[in-house]
C-alpha cells in the first residue's frame, strides 16, 4: 500500500472509529437530534415579536354615544382584549400589576372635542406600560390607528371627509411583517452554535478523560489525523441536525423558503465548521469536559443570543460592542440564513457573509491544530 | 547512535519536571532495559512510575539526561519508533463502545497492520488471550481481566520490541492477575523487553529486574533477590501467641532491636536491626511464643531500605473512649441480597461481627464486597435480607444510629478545596459537635495524626498519605463505636500502610468494632477474621489462617492469601 | 446547641467555603455578572439606531425636500441614499444596505398644495420586519410633524404617555430581567453541579453515612445558592441604579424576600436534576436543557404575551418567568406584593414539587 492510501486509511479508520461511538452514544444523538427540535419548536412557539391580543384598559370618563362608540369601536379590534372601567387610578393599579398593558383615558369633554377638529388639550391620553418596551410601542401605535379609523367614519356618517398623509407600505419578502419568518431562521445559528460547541466540547475532553488519547498519541496518531478524525465526524452529524432545522423551519412552522437548497447547505457547512472550531478549540485547550462544555455555554450560546442580531439589531448597539459582533460567527449566519429563507440566493449578501464564516472557521481550526499536541504536555 | 549494548532502552541522567511544581517528578533515572526480562516500576502513587514510561513513550519531552530507545531517541524518532513500542497506558486505553473487534481493528489499522498478517495476528492474539469468543462485545462490558487482556492485545499488535505496561495489575482478580503474568512470560521468552509498572510489591517479585521508585528518586535498582539478601537472616515469625496477634505486634515492636512489624496469621512477623537480636519476649510477649527465621519478601526488603518503621504505637488508644468488652454482636447480617436486574451483586450474604473485632470483607473488583459493605453502612437498600448495625435497622432510624459510625472511603472523600482545619470543623459539626467539645476532638486528633503544621494547606493538595490521616482523623472526631473502611490504604506506600493498620489497632484495642474492605491480599492478615466474597457469594468466612488451611494441599503445603483466595475461588468455581 | 442546628450550621459553613473559596468558582460565579452588565443593556435593544435609508424622490419639490431633511437629522437613520430608479432601490433593500425605502411621487409636493395630498410609498425589508416597522414609526411620526398648509386642522388628538419608561428606553427594561437572568444560572450551578460533584468525588457517600439527613443537605446546598443569588443581586441592582441611572422604584425588602422564594424553586431544580444525574457533565446537560427553554420563554427575549395562549399556560411552570415579572414589577413599577402574589404562590409549588421529587428520587436511588 503505498503511503497516501494508507494515510487516508488511517483517517478513515478513526473517522469510523468516531462515528460508531457517535451512534452508540445516547447523549450525542440527544444533543445533536432531540435538542435541535425541541429548541427550534421553542423559538417557532415561543419567541415571537408580534403582539396578538393585548389587553388594553379604557377609562371612560366620557359616557356619552361618542365616548361608547369609539370604547365599542377598540373592542371589536382583534388587537385589543378591552378592559372597560371609570377610575383613572384603579386602572393605573390595573397597569401596575401587569393586568392591562395600558389605558386609554377618555376625557370627559371627549364628545365635544372629538370631531370638531379644534386646537386645545386633547382630550384622549394614552398610558403604556413601558416595562415592556416593545409591547408598548405596539399599543400605541395600534390604538393610534384604530382611533384614526373610528375618527374617519364618524366623519363619514356625518357626510365630512378627512384628509391627510398616508404612507402605503409594502414589505417585501414577508408581507404580513410576521416576526417569526425572520426569528425562525436566525434561531438555527442559536441551536447550531449550541449543538456544534456542546458536540465538540465533549469528545476531544472525553478523549484525555478515559485515557484514550494517550493510546492513540502513542499509537502515532497525527495532529492532522487527530484533529480531522473529530471535525468529519461531527461536521456530518452537525449538517444531519442543520437539514432537521431547516425542514421543521419550512414544512412544520411553514416559513417561506426562497432560496435554493444548495446555497442553504453551503451557509450551514460553512458555520458549522466555525461551530465546531470553537467547540474544539475550548476542549483542546480545557482538557476536561466539564469546563469546555461551561465555557462553550459562555462563549458560544449567550453571544449567539444577544450579538448575532438574531433578535437584537446590532446596527443599533453602540460602537465598541458592535466591533465586537464581527467576530461572532453567528452573525454571518443570522444574515445569511435570512437572507436565504426570506430573499432567495442574493449573492452580494451571502458573499459577504461567507467571508465572515470562512474566516471564523479557519481561525479556530487553525487555532485548534496549534493548540493541539503530539505529546501528553 | 548505535549503542553495542544489548539493552533494548537507556536512561542516564534523567530529570522530568513539570511547571509549577517544585519537586521534580523525576530527577537522577538511570536505567537499563534488557530484552528478554520483565523489568518492574515499583513504587507507591505519584513515585513517577507513569511518567517514566510516558517518557519511553515518547509522549513526554525529558527536562534533561539522555533516553534512548532501540538506540533512537523517542522524542525525536517518535515515528520511526512507533511501531517497535508498545504501550498500553493505565485503563488499557480501550473505547468502551467499541467492540473487542472495533478496538482490535482500530489500532490494527493505526499500526498500519493489514492482509494475510493482520488476520493472522488477531487470531493469533484472540487465541492467545481467549477473547475470540467475545470479539462482538463491548470493550465496557468486559470484566476487568477480559479489558486488560484486550489491552494488551491492543498493544501487542505490530510486533513491538519494547512493551510498556502502566499498572496492567490494577482493578484485575489474581486468577486473571496470574493470566497475565503467564502472557507476558512467553512474550519475553520470543526475545522482546517489558516494563511494568506496580503499586504492588507482591508484584514486584515476580520481576526479574526491580526499579523501586519513591517520590522521583530510585531506591533500589536489581534482581528482587538482592533485596531478599539484604534482609536475609533478619526475619522472624512469632508464633504460638496467647494474646491476641495486635497486642503481640505493638508488645513485640518496643523491642529495640526491631525495625518493622506485622501481622501474619496468628503470628507476627518481626524484622531485627542489621546487627540486633530480638529479644520480644521481654517486651511482654506470652511466654510460649516462639520466634522462628522465615523467609524474607519483597517487601521486608523494601522497608529495611527505608531505614524501618519507627514506632508500631498510637496515640489514638488514648484520645479514644474504651467501649465495653461484652463481646456483643454489633454487625449482623441474615441473606443480604442486591438484585440489579438479572444480576445479583450480592447473594444472600450472612455475617456477624462481634464488638471489638476487625472484618475483612475480601475479594476482587467487582465481586460483591463493595455492594456488600454499602448495604451495611446504609448507602445501598437490600433488595432483601435483614442488616442490623449497633442493633438498630439503618433503613429505619437512620439518623441515630449514623452517630455512632465511622466512615472511610477509597478515595478519601474529603472537601478538596477546603483546609485541613475546615474539613475537620465541618464533619465534626455534621456529627453535632460544637463548641469547646469540637475544639478539643479536633486538638486530639491534631496531635495524633500530626497534622498541626498542614491545618491551614487545602486537602486536596495534600500527599496521598496525608489524605489517608486526615481522613481517619475525619472519622475518627465524633468517637463512634462502629468503623467501616472501604479499600482504606489502596495506592499508599508500604510505611503509611503499617502506620494505618497502627491507629487501626489502637482503636480496636478500646473496643472499637471495625468493618474493611480490600482487595489487599496481605492486608487481609490484619484481620480478625475475613469473608471472601466472588461472584456476590461469601465463598467462605474464618480467621486468616483458617482460610490458609482450607486451601492447604500437597503440593501447596504454605499457601499465601492469594493462593489461598485463588485456591477457594476455583474451587467454589 | 441543638444537634439539628450544629449540623446545619456544619453544613452551610461547608457550602460557603466551597463555593467562595474556591477561585475558579468564584470567577465563574462574578464574572457573568460584570460581563451581562456591561454589555446586555446596550447589546439587548429592539429600538432603532444608526440605520440606513433610501430615499427615491421623484417629486424634488419642497414638501419633500423639507420631509428628507428631517429625517436624517434623528439618530435612527445616520444614512440616506438617494436613488434614481426603482432597480437601484430594490438592489439596496436586497444587499440589506438599507432597511427601507421611501418614495415620493412625482407629484407629491403639488398634491400637498392642492389639498389632496397623494401617499407616500414605503418599502420594508421583511428580514427585519421588527425593526422596518419600529424604523417606519418614526417615518410617520416625521412625515406627521411637517406642517402641510392644507391639513384641516388637528385629528383626533391622542397623547402618548409611558409610565415606568418614559422613553421606552431598552436598558431599563433589560436590567431588571438581568436580576432573574443572573441569579438563575448561578443558583442553578450551584445547587446541581455541587450535589453531583460530591457523588463524583464520593464525599456525599461520606454525608450519607453521617447522621445528616437528605433534607438537611438539600438546605445546606440551599443556602449558598441564596447568598450568591442575593449578592448577585445587589451588584446588578447597584449597578443599574449608579451606572445606567435607573431609579429602584419599589421595596427593596420584598424584592429580597421574593427572591428567597425564587432561589427556592431554583435549588428544588437543580436538586432535581443533580438527583437524576450521576456525573457532572451529566448535570451540566440536565442545567442546559432546562436554562434554555427557561430563559426563551421567560419574556426577557420576547414577551410572555406574544405567545400561544397554551404556552402561555405552560410557562406558570417556568420559574424564571415569574421572577422576572416580580423583579421588574418591583424594580420599575413599585408594585405591591398583591399585584405578583401569584407569581410567588407558583414560586412556592415549584419550590415544593421538584424540591420533594428530588429528595424521593434521591432517597429511592440509595435502593
Amino acid at each position: 500500500m503505498n503511503a497516501f492510501a494508507y494515510r487516508v486509511k488511517r483517517l478513515w479508520t478513526l473517522c469510523r472509529k468516531e462515528t460508531l461511538q457517535i451512534i452508540r452514544d445516547p447523549s450525542t444523538l440527544l444533543i445533536s437530534i432531540v435538542f435541535p427540535g425541541i429548541l427550534l419548536f421553542i423559538f417557532g412557539a415561543g419567541i415571537n415579536l408580534d403582539s396578538s391580543t393585548v389587553t388594553l384598559g379604557v377609562v371612560l370618563e366620557d359616557t356619552r354615544p361618542q365616548a361608547i362608540s369609539l370604547a365599542e369601536s377598540l373592542a371589536n379590534s382583534p388587537t385589543f382584549h378591552v378592559k372597560t372601567g371609570f377610575d383613572a387610578k384603579q386602572m393605573g393599579d390595573e397597569l401596575r400589576a401587569g393586568r392591562v398593558r395600558g389605558f386609554l383615558i377618555v376625557r370627559n369633554d371627549f364628545s365635544e372635542r372629538a370631531l370638531r377638529q379644534s386646537p386645545g388639550t386633547p382630550s384622549l391620553l394614552l398610558v403604556a406600560d413601558g416595562s415592556e418596551p416593545n409591547t408598548a410601542s405596539f399599543v400605541a401605535a395600534h390604538v393610534r390607528g384604530a382611533v384614526a379609523v373610528w375618527q374617519r367614519e364618524e366623519l363619514k356618517r356625518q357626510g365630512r371627509e378627512l384628509k391627510g398623509l398616508d404612507i402605503e407600505t409594502r414589505t417585501w419578502f414577508n408581507p404580513s411583517a410576521e416576526s417569526r419568518n425572520f426569528l425562525l431562521p436566525g434561531s438555527i445559528s442559536i441551536v447550531m452554535t449550541v449543538v456544534g460547541a456542546l458536540l465538540t466540547a465533549l469528545v476531544v475532553a472525553r478523549e484525555w478523560e478515559r485515557g484514550t488519547m494517550e493510546a492513540l498519541l502513542a499509537a502515532g496518531v497525527s495532529r492532522f489525523e487527530l484533529l480531522a478524525s473529530k471535525v468529519i465526524p461531527y461536521f456530518v452529524l452537525g449538517l444531519i441536525s442543520f437539514v432537521i432545522c431547516v425542514g421543521l423551519t419550512r414544512y412544520a412552522f411553514h416559513v417561506p423558503f426562497r432560496g435554493s437548497f444548495a446555497a442553504v447547505m453551503l451557509v450551514g457547512a460553512l458555520f458549522l465548521g466555525s461551530a465546531l472550531g470553537l467547540g474544539l478549540l475550548l476542549s483542546t485547550v480545557l482538557k476536561s469536559q466539564f469546563n469546555a462544555a461551561q465555557a462553550a455555554l459562555n462563549a458560544a450560546f449567550l453571544p449567539a443570543l444577544m450579538l448575532s442580531g438574531f433578535v437584537f439589531e446590532i446596527s443599533s448597539m453602540p460602537a465598541p460592542i458592535r466591533a465586537v459582533t464581527t467576530i461572532v460567527p453567528a452573525r454571518y449566519f443570522v444574515v445569511a440564513m435570512q437572507t436565504v429563507f426570506q430573499a432567495g440566493d442574493v449573492w452580494p449578501v451571502l458573499i459577504r457573509a461567507f467571508e465572515g464564516m470562512s474566516l471564523a472557521a479557519l481561525g479556530f481550526l487553525g487555532l485548534t491544530f496549534l493548540k493541539t499536541r503530539r505529546r501528553l504536555e | 547512535m548505535n549503542s553495542p549494548s544489548p539493552a533494548f532502552a537507556h536512561v542516564s541522567g534523567l530529570r522530568k519536571s513539570f511547571p509549577g511544581e517544585a519537586k521534580p517528578a523525576l530527577a537522577d533515572i538511570n536505567l537499563q532495559v534488557l530484552p528478554g526480562v520483565v523489568t518492574g516500576l515499583v513504587g507507591p502513587d505519584g513515585a513517577g512510575k507513569t511518567t517514566l514510561l510516558r517518557l519511553l513513550a515518547g509522549l513526554l519531552v525529558p527536562t534533561s539526561g539522555e533516553l534512548s530507545v532501540l538506540g533512537l531517541s523517542p522524542t525525536h524518532d517518535t515515528d520511526a519508533l512507533r511501531d517497535s513500542i508498545g504501550y498500553m497506558p493505565q485503563k488499557f486505553g480501550l473505547y468502551e463502545d467499541l467492540s473487542v473487534m472495533e478496538n482490535l481493528a482500530l489500532y490494527a489499522d493505526l499500526k498500519g497492520l493489514f492482509g494475510q498478517q493482520r488476520a493472522e495476528t488477531f487470531e493469533r492474539l484472540l487465541a492467545f488471550t481467549d477473547l475470540a469468543r467475545f470479539t462482538d462485545r463491548l470493550a465496557g462490558r468486559l470484566s476487568g481481566g477480559m479489558k486488560q487482556k484486550l489491552g494488551l492485545a491492543c498493544t501487542l499488535l505490530g510486533t513491538p520490541r519494547v512493551l510498556l505496561l502502566d499498572e496492567p495489575g490494577v482493578g484485575v482478580d489474581p486468577v486473571s492477575r496470574r493470566e497475565l503474568w503467564r502472557m507476558v512470560h512467553e512474550l519475553i521468552a520470543g526475545g522482546i523487553a517489558v516494563v511494568w509498572s506496580t503499586a504492588y510489591l507482591d508484584e514486584a517479585e515476580a520481576c526479574d529486574h526491580v526499579v523501586l521508585l519513591n517520590e522521583g528518586e530510585i531506591l533500589f535498582s536489581g534482581a528482587p533477590s538482592e533485596l531478599h539478601d539484604r534482609v536475609r537472616g533478619r526475619v522472624f515469625l512469632l508464633t504460638n501467641l496467647e494474646e491476641q496477634p495486635r497486642i503481640a505486634l505493638k508488645n513485640a515492636r518496643r523491642d529495640p532491636a526491631s525495625m518493622d512489624g506485622v501481622v501474619q496469621g496468628r503470628g507476627v512477623r518481626l524484622i531485627a536491626k542489621p546487627d540486633a537480636e530480638l529479644h520480644p519476649l521481654e517486651f511482654g510477649v506470652s511466654a510460649h511464643a516462639t520466634l522462628n527465621a522465615t523467609r524474607p519478601r519483597f517487601e521486608d526488603g523494601f522497608i529495611d531500605l527505608l531505614g524501618g518503621v519507627p514506632s508500631a504505637e498510637s496515640e489514638l488508644a488514648n484520645a479514644v473512649a474504651q467501649h465495653p468488652d461484652d463481646g456483643a454482636i454489633v454487625i449482623r447480617t441474615h441473606q443480604l441480597t442486591k438484585q440489579y436486574g438479572d444480576f445479583k451483586a450480592a447473594d444472600e450474604i450472612s455475617v456477624a461481627v462481634k464488638r471489638g473485632e476487625v472484618f475483612g470483607l475480601l475479594g476482587p473488583n467487582g465481586a460483591g464486597k463493595s455492594t456488600t459493605f454499602k448495604m451495611l453502612c446504609g448507602l445501598v437498600v437490600p433488595t432483601s435480607g435483614d442488616a442490623e448495625v449497633a442493633g438498630v435497622d439503618l433503613r429505619s432510624s437512620a439518623s441515630e444510629a449514623r452517630q455512632r459510625l465511622g466512615y472511610m472511603a477509597q478515595k478519601f472523600s474529603l472537601y478538596a478545596n477546603l483546609s485541613v482545619r475546615q474539613n475537620l470543623e465541618f464533619f465534626g459539626g455534621a456529627y453535632a459537635l460544637s463548641g469547646k467539645r469540637l475544639k478539643l476532638a479536633i486538638e486530639r486528633m491534631v496531635s495524633v495524626f500530626e497534622l498541626g503544621p498542614l491545618l491551614k494547606r487545602a486537602a486536596g493538595d495534600l500527599p496521598l498519605g496525608h489524605k489517608q490521616r486526615l481522613a481517619l482523623a475525619c472519622s475518627l472526631l465524633h468517637g463512634p463505636e462502629i468503623l467501616f473502611l472501604d479499600e482504606p490504604t489502596s495506592g499508599v506506600d508500604p510505611l503509611t500502610r503499617r502506620e494505618f493498620w497502627t491507629h487501626i489497632n489502637g482503636v480496636v484495642e478500646r473496643g472499637v468494632t471495625v468493618l474493611v474492605t480490600t482487595h489487599f491480599m496481605d492486608e487481609a492478615e490484619y484481620c480478625d477474621r475475613i469473608g471472601l466474597i466472588s461472584r456476590g457469594k461469601m465463598i467462605a468466612t474464618g480467621t486468616p489462617d483458617d482460610l490458609k488451611a482450607k486451601a492447604t494441599t500437597p503440593e501447596q503445603p504454605d499457601p499465601t492469601m492469594e493462593e489461598a483466595f485463588i485456591a477457594l475461588v476455583t474451587e467454589a468455581a | 446547641m441543638n444537634a439539628l442546628l450544629v449540623r446545619l450550621r456544619a453544613l452551610i459553613i461547608k457550602e460557603l467555603r466551597a463555593v467562595l473559596g474556591d477561585k475558579q468558582s468564584l470567577r465563574l460565579l462574578t464574572m457573568p455578572v460584570i460581563l451581562q452588565l456591561l454589555v446586555f443593556p446596550f447589546a439587548a435593544t429592539l429600538e432603532v439606531k444608526n440605520n440606513s435609508i433610501a430615499i427615491f424622490d421623484q417629486d424634488q419639490g419642497p414638501t419633500s425636500a423639507e420631509m428628507i431633511q428631517r429625517l436624517s437629522e434623528t439618530p435612527a437613520f445616520t444614512k440616506i441614499v438617494q436613488v434614481h430608479s426603482e432597480a437601484e432601490a430594490r438592489d439596496l433593500v436586497n444587499r440589506q444596505n438599507v432597511l427601507l425605502v421611501l418614495r415620493f411621487g412625482p407629484n407629491f409636493s403639488k398634491s400637498v398644495k392642492a389639498g389632496s395630498p397623494e401617499p407616500i410609498q414605503a418599502v420594508l425589508d421583511g428580514r427585519r420586519s421588527n425593526s422596518a416597522q419600529i424604523a417606519l414609526a418614526y417615518v410617520q411620526q416625521i412625515v406627521g410633524s411637517v406642517p402641510l398648509d392644507a391639513q384641516p386642522g388637528p385629528t383626533a388628538a391622542l397623547i402618548v404617555r409611558n409610565w415606568y419608561n418614559p422613553n421606552l428606553e431598552y436598558f431599563r427594561f433589560i436590567v431588571p430581567s438581568l436580576v432573574a437572568m443572573i441569579t438563575t444560572l448561578s443558583a442553578l450551578i450551584v445547587t446541581a453541579m455541587s450535589v453531583a460533584r460530591e457523588r463524583e468525588q464520593g464525599t456525599l457517600d461520606q454525608l450519607m453515612v453521617s447522621p445528616l439527613t437528605p433534607s438537611m443537605i438539600f438546605v445546606g446546598k440551599a443556602v449558598p445558592a441564596l447568598i450568591v443569588a442575593m449578592i448577585q443581586a445587589t451588584i446588578i441592582i447597584l449597578g443599574g441604579v449608579y451606572g445606567y441611572g435607573i431609579e429602584f422604584q419599589g421595596s427593596l425588602p420584598l424584592l429580597y424576600a421574593c427572591m428567597v422564594a425564587y432561589v427556592a424553586a431554583l435549588v428544588g431544580v437543580g436538586l432535581f436534576i443533580s438527583s437524576v444525574c450521576a456525573t457532572q457533565q451529566q448535570a451540566f446537560l440536565g442545567v442546559f436543557f432546562f436554562v434554555m427553554p427557561a430563559i426563551l420563554l421567560s419574556g426577557y427575549v420576547t414577551p410572555v404575551d406574544n405567545m400561544p395562549h397554551w404556552l402561555q399556560t405552560a410557562t406558570w411552570a417556568n420559574p424564571v418567568r415569574h421572577f422576572v415579572e416580580i423583579t421588574k414589577g418591583i424594580y420599575l413599577k413599585d408594585a405591591h406584593f398583591a399585584d405578583f402574589s401569584r407569581n410567588v404562590w407558583a414560586l412556592l409549588c415549584i419550590a415544593a414539587v421538584t424540591g420533594l421529587t428530588a429528595l424521593g428520587v434521591f432517597r429511592r436511588r440509595l435502593g
